[in-house]
């Protein structure tokens, strides 16, 4: 048996020398990484099992309670109703029409023109949410919003855009997918970009219509990129918070309560209530939402390899 | 992929005219957003409204600066977004070269930690963060504010790949011979060839901090520290006048789309690179 001592004298100096360095770039920066992902990510999971409130932490120990209670909350389960259909639809419209878009631009138009139209599509990507959403505010009133007189001109009646719940949803859903489409049109040229042309004018020559050429070579070669896009805008929209929090304030003006979603909820029970370990616990489901969207990506992203 | 010369021309320019009057109804909210901030009172209540002002008017501006310190807004938010990205540039960059190109106990279980980190969302640990930048009583301070935006798990994962990729071994030997310091390597030497992950990891943390929204309302309630994004919401939320608020609009989005027109080649590269989130 080597003596500990001269095991560690085994290890030559120069190897100390790189330790010693290693330990003094990372420590810092881990330090700071610790402290500000993993102690509060770790926190929030231990914090779903308690009682615990802003003065008095660790009150009381529930096990699963808030877990369970969380099921049975009305407010809830009227968020996560909402944030789902919300997703869910946000992601079908945006990746549905950024595809599109990018098949046409990317097969039909080229050059300067291509390049100008998609910096069309890609502004609203380029500015921030509060403006813009203050931009849609203004569009969608009920009065004297651009949007209702468009739609008397086509003879349908006004629309109770931001004071209904089921319209302000579809308001949020319009916005968000016309903030979303530019960025998936974006990664998804680039990925058809890197489909060889050679495929497509071989499967023309040998008598493949458009939609034939799209269904059986664009589509499976571009099905990681497309899924990629498709989980990325699925969490992002699980996340949503900003676009609701300034578009779909009640009617004594409290913001975001009009259409509640789940960071919402977190939001509120956490900062208003001050039940913060009910509201680690929402977080929780929020994060076993992200978790599995993740898993279902990297599941398919192996599949398609093999 | 490249455009197809088998699709004849009619086909082609019809679809392009159909791609235009889309792109414009997409930027027709920010051209709205404009044409509204300079009408007067009277003309935002027309129905229908009219696309270009009848009266044109800076009115909206001045009252809109006269009533919310919108400068002071825009000013916290760029120095909140440089802070970030200058310590995300350095604690990724930093970070990334340690993981990728020495070899040292812990190595793999460290950046696995990193990498799994970087899937959570930041509203997962919005609560349990609060109450610890709330004991260090850091609530209502810039520091607080900055705090959770000083490293980014995916920036060490990005900068870890990139020095893989495009800092070869043999070119860090030939540095160790000339006598370079392995700080001064570190530091000086694997930054300069780093530099389109860089500006790629630049702009998306500029952009994350800019757009940051739930963080700062949790944490400040002092108007002076607002960030824009939080101080406009505030500013728009007590308003009904859509004159101001578009005004107030326009002036906090018109530096950004400045920015990003000018730098927007970087910035697709930078997505694509990236793959930027949402």
């Amino acid at each position: 048996m080597i003596h500990p001592v001269r095991a560690v004298r085994a290890v030559p100096r120069r190897t100390w020398l790189r330790y010693r360095f290693v330990f003094l770039a990372l420590a810092p920066i881990m330090a700071l990484f610790f402290y500000l992902r993993v102690l509060p990510t770790g926190q929030a999971i231990v914090m779903s099992f308690f009682k615990w409130e802003l003065i008095k932490p660790a009150e009381q120990f529930l096990g699963f309670d808030n877990y369970i209670n969380l099921l049975k909350d009305e407010n809830f389960r009227l968020a996560f109703f909402n944030t789902t259909i919300f997703a869910v639809a946000t992601t079908i419209l945006s990746v549905l029409l950024a595809l599109l878009l990018a098949t046409l631009i990317a097969r039909l138009v080229g050059g300067r023109i291509g390049a100008g139209i998609e910096l069309l599509y890609f502004a609203p990507v380029l500015v921030s949410v509060v403006p813009v959403t203050l931009g849609w505010r203004e569009i969608f009133n009920y009065q004297h919003g651009i949007l209702n007189s468009l739609l008397a001109g086509i003879g349908i009646g006004p629309q109770p855009w931001l004071s209904d719940p089921t319209m302000t949803l579809v308001a949020v859903i319009i916005l968000s997918v016309w903030k979303q489409l530019g960025y998936n049109m974006i990664i998804l040229l680039v990925g058809m970009r890197a489909i060889p042309r050679l495929y497509q004018e071989a499967a023309a020559v040998d008598g493949a219509s458009a939609w034939q050429q799209f269904r059986h070579i664009t589509l499976p070669l571009l099905a990681p990129v497309t899924l990629f896009v498709i989980v990325i805008t699925t969490i992002s929209s699980y996340n949503v918070f900003t676009q609701v929090y300034v578009l779909a304030s009640d009617v004594q003006g409290a913001p975001g309560k009009l259409v509640r979603v789940i960071v919402y909820d977190i939001f509120e029970n956490g900062f208003r209530f001050f039940k913060m370990g009910y509201a680690a616990a929402e977080a929780v489901y929020l994060f076993l939402i992200v978790i599995v969207l993740t898993i279902i990506q990297f599941r398919f992203l192996r599949g398609s390899r093999v | 992929m490249r455009p197809n010369r088998l699709v004849p021309n009619t086909i082609r320019w019809i679809v392009i005219v159909l791609l235009l009057i889309g792109g414009i109804a997409m930027v027709f909210p920010l051209l709205w957003l404009v044409s509204t901030s300079l009408r007067p009172a009277p003309e935002l209540l027309l129905v229908p409204p009219r696309l270009l002002p009848q009266h044109w008017t800076l009115d909206n501006y001045a009252k809109a600066f006269a009533s919310a310190p919108l400068l002071l807004y825009l000013w916290n938010s760029f120095v909140f977004a440089m802070i970030s990205t200058i310590f995300i540039i350095l604690t990724s960059t930093v970070a990334g070269y340690v993981f990728a190109k020495f070899r040292f106990p812990g190595n793999n279980f460290l950046f696995m930690l990193v990498l799994a980190t970087a899937i959570v969302p930041f509203e997962i640990y919005m609560v349990p963060l609060f109450l610890q930048i709330n004991a260090l009583k850091l609530v209502n301070t810039q520091l607080g504010l900055v705090l959770p935006f000083l490293v980014l798990s995916y920036g060490i994962f990005f900068m870890r790949q990139n020095t893989q990729t495009s800092v070869p071994d043999e070119l860090l030997d030939a540095a160790r011979i000339d006598g370079m310091s392995e700080t001064g390597i570190m530091l000086r030497f694997v930054p300069r060839l780093l530099g389109p992950a860089i500006s790629a990891l630049a702009i998306l943390a500029f952009i994350q901090a800019w757009t940051a929204f739930i963080w700062p309302l949790l944490i400040l309630n002092k108007p002076t520290l607002f960030p824009m994004e939080l101080g406009l919401s505030q500013f728009a939320n007590t308003r009904v006048d859509f004159g101001l608020t578009s005004a107030g609009a326009v002036i906090a989005m018109l530096p950004t789309l400045i920015a990003f027109l000018v730098l927007r080649r970087r910035i697709v590269e930078g997505i694509t690179l990236t793959g930027l989130r949402g």
